[in-house]
């Protein structure tokens, strides 16, 4: 991958705790769309015990200095706690949840199941007609499972996005 | 009587949430609030009416309201202070806020909004002003619970003001200001906030590499920017002992004016689009560069892959998404422009390494042929007044009263001419719109230096294209007798768009011709003030000393020549080596290609 002046592009998987606070996430989107910055996914929740912090996990793209310069405007946002390139730092987990919805009869209906067996997919809901699948896993094993679904009756996508961890005992915060 | 609650810590509540906001403005230090009144906030005008701390400024618009607080602040290095109401209220004052954070310039403007209840619901003057605002200022607050008041607002100031200043933006529901709330005291500074940690102290690792880079030069230069100003005088001090203790030369950015002083001998003037043939070649030609408080604008690199090409680049600023932003640096160090030279004034000491002394004399001579292109060379004959005479002769007659001058400007040829003309020996005396370029900047934020520095010489070096943009003020300036002098270069253009076309649309002047034009001498008049006009050069020193010695507001319409242009010139597109000189001088005189007509 790189750019239209051929200076190389890298995926970068941003980790960013922030105070959770109102709009706080429309000032970090806000920030991507403004500076014109990809972004490939996006997710956020509360992760402490009394709610006041979320940590927002942000896939994004673009050349080294683009990158370095994402999380230093992620940085100087006033409830912005810590920034953390997972790409950059070792080792890390990326899992993302998909739901996927599959409607079919006869040997589709097997066909799926037996994929999913194979990709450890749970079925968490069924008709005579239809399967809801939960898988986690990385995006492209998703994209892979997705792939196979489409012929034998694919109807529906739900994702979550990435979210990330660096293996280890390291921490964002401490 | 008054009614009091109970808050749950047991303390009565005496104060309504209007009175809160005015007793942290004041514990904050403000004292002068420019603003404009309306339904959302009049609680505040109800509570500023009952007490004597706080001065408020009754502008005409809500953008003068910012840029007026954008002057005082700049001119005194406190922060600046806004009160508009809500809806139009506060997207009037979006243009200043955006100003306010391309300068870097501590702001905090409270924006009134419909109670709570009615967020969401299209009410009556009704904007999502913190939606509107995000991208414009440094941060913003929407204040929902009563107990969160005091403590927003000392922390709005403390982010205005630390780190790299900025506008921020407080909205106030109505019933947030009527109710009862309690009142808080700023949190001491040893207690740092939850998140925003801005790094002040540099890392002397860097310091010192910067210090090693610069011993080793053959061909330096130090770049300086408003970061310098925004440090305090004292920034500006040290930056001059820097220079004199290294012998550099150094350049200053529009925004950086005055943070070396002007007449020294090793100032080789402002560098960029409009900046001098030496400075520019000399950023050009150096072997390491030292930028210290500035941001490697579009306006100053010129052509990026051209920039600079042979040097070592160090890189002081406060924000540390400035750094390797444009420009790939090999130093970067983070901090305070005060504290950094500091500490490179010390690293310096202790550094033993000789400098190549030979190697700068040499340099010094090279620049001093560059110098001796003599840029800002133009000829002032006959009766048609050339607009750099009229700025020339505007700074020598000040400079010859003695007295305190601050200088503003709109934005185009004229502000150009000023940054180019107009010596500055001190920082916080030049006030100009230099990131977004805001046409009506000049007559508020005169208005606002004037109010800080009421016994000095304010002047706005204005255009009368420009000058029309925000001419309301001048009913600001007769209620408050705020001696405000306008300076108009008037060339019937708006010139630097006329510039343009001329140089880049093939002459064709399309829509830049400023017909109809108010005649400035009666339109002063009409606003209690001075009219005042110079038609030849024979009048203009006259005009200038009558101006001078007027008490009162006072509009100087000059009429100068019409198609002068704003040299010397980089191209849009091009390479600091690549610049046009003025008529009769030789330089590259660079082709505009395709991708540079792009650029603006």
């Amino acid at each position: 991958m790189s750019d239209k002046t051929g200076t190389a592009l890298r995926a970068a998987t941003i980790a960013v705790l922030v105070e959770n606070e109102a709009g706080v996430l429309a000032r970090v989107i806000g920030l991507f769309s403004g500076r014109g910055y990809n972004i490939d996914s996006l997710t956020v929740a509360p992760v402490d015990a009394e709610g006041r912090l979320s940590r927002i996990t942000v896939v994004t793209s673009g050349t080294e200095m683009v990158i370095e310069q994402i999380k230093a405007q992620l940085d100087r946002l006033v409830p912005v706690h810590k920034v953390s390139d997972l790409t950059l730092e070792g080792p890390h987990l990326v899992r993302e949840l998909a739901l996927i919805k599959v409607v079919g009869t006869g040997d589709h209906r097997v066909e799926a199941l037996r994929l999913a067996d194979a990709f450890r997919a749970r079925v968490v809901d069924a008709t005579t007609e239809s399967f809801v699948f939960e898988m986690t896993g990385n995006a492209d094993k998703i994209d892979a499972f997705c792939a196979l679904m489409r012929p034998i009756g694919l109807k529906e996508i739900s994702r979550t996005g990435a979210v990330a961890i660096a293996r280890g005992t390291s921490a964002l915060m401490g | 009587m008054s009614a009091t609650i109970q808050h749950a810590d047991s303390t009565p509540l005496t104060m309504s949430g209007a009175e809160v906001v005015l007793r942290a403005l004041k514990d904050q230090g403000v004292e002068v609030i420019f603003g404009y009144p309306g339904g959302a906030v009049l609680p505040i005008y109800d509570a500023i009416f009952q007490q004597n701390a706080i001065r408020h400024i009754l502008v005409r618009h809500e953008q003068a309201a910012v840029h007026a607080a954008e002057g005082y602040a700049r001119s005194t290095g406190k922060v600046g202070c806004v009160l508009v109401t809500s809806g139009p209220g506060a997207t009037n004052a979006v243009t200043g806020l955006l100003d306010a954070l391309m300068d870097s310039i501590p702001l905090v403007c409270l924006t009134g909004q419909v109670p709570t209840h009615l967020i969401g619901n299209d009410a009556f003057q009704e904007a999502d002003t913190t939606g509107i605002t995000r991208p414009a200022t440094k941060h913003n607050y929407l204040v929902k619970r009563s107990d969160d008041l005091a403590r927003v607002v000392h922390e709005a100031f403390h982010v205005a003001r630390s780190g790299r200043p900025g506008p921020v933006v407080i909205d106030l529901p109505k019933d947030i200001l009527i109710n009862k709330a309690p009142y808080a005291e700023a949190p001491p500074a040893s207690q740092p906030h939850r998140s925003y940690r801005p790094q002040a102290e540099p890392d002397m690792g860097q310091v010192r590499k910067a210090v090693a880079l610069l011993k080793a030069s053959k061909k330096p230069v130090v770049y300086a920017g408003g970061g310098v100003i925004n440090a305090g005088p004292e920034a500006s001090r040290l930056l001059t002992e820097f220079v004199h203790m290294t012998g550099f030369p150094c350049t200053n950015t529009l925004m950086g004016l005055g943070a070396f002083p002007s007449q020294d001998k090793q100032f080789i003037g402002m560098l960029g689009m409009h900046g001098t043939y030496e400075a520019n070649l000399v950023m050009h030609g150096c072997d390491v560069m030292l930028n210290m408080g500035a941001r490697f604008d579009d306006r100053v690199t010129g052509k990026l892959s051209h920039f600079s090409p042979g040097s070592k680049k160090i890189h002081a600023d406060i924000d540390p998404s400035s750094i390797n932003k444009n420009v790939k640096v090999d130093v970067p160090i983070v901090g305070d422009a005060a504290r950094i030279l500091a500490a490179m004034i010390q690293a310096w000491k202790e550094d033993t390494t000789p400098q190549d002394r030979e190697a700068l004399a040499s340099w010094w001579r090279q620049i001093e042929e560059w110098r001796a292109k003599d840029c800002l060379r133009y000829v002032q004959q006959g009766k048609i007044i050339k607009p750099q005479h009229a700025v020339k002769r505007l700074y020598e007659i000040t400079r010859e009263s003695g007295r305190e001058t601050y200088i503003t400007t709109e934005v185009g040829q004229h502000q150009m001419w000023a940054a180019q003309y107009f010596g500055f020996e001190k920082p916080n005396r030049w006030m100009t719109s230099g990131g977004l370029g805001t046409m009506g900047y000049g007559l508020p934020a005169a208005m606002g230096v004037q109010i800080a520095h009421p016994d000095a010489l304010v002047i706005d070096i204005a255009g009368e294209a420009s000058i029309l943009m925000n001419i309301q003020e001048m009913a600001t300036l007769a209620q408050y007798r705020l001696p405000v002098k306008v300076f108009i270069l008037n060339n019937e253009y708006m010139g630097m768009v006329r510039q343009w076309q001329e140089l880049l649309h093939g002459g064709r002047y399309s829509e830049s011709y400023s017909a109809a034009l108010p005649d400035f001498v009666k339109l002063a008049e009409s606003f209690h003030g001075v009219g005042l006009r110079a038609t030849n050069a024979d009048q203009l020193d006259d005009v200038i000393r009558e101006m001078l010695a007027t008490d009162r507001p006072v509009i100087a319409d000059i009429a100068v020549a019409k198609d002068e242009n704003c040299f010397p010139m980089i191209p849009s597109g091009a390479a600091h080596n690549e610049m046009i000189l003025g008529p009769g001088q030789e330089g590259g005189v660079a082709g505009v290609t395709d991708e540079g007509k792009v650029l603006v």
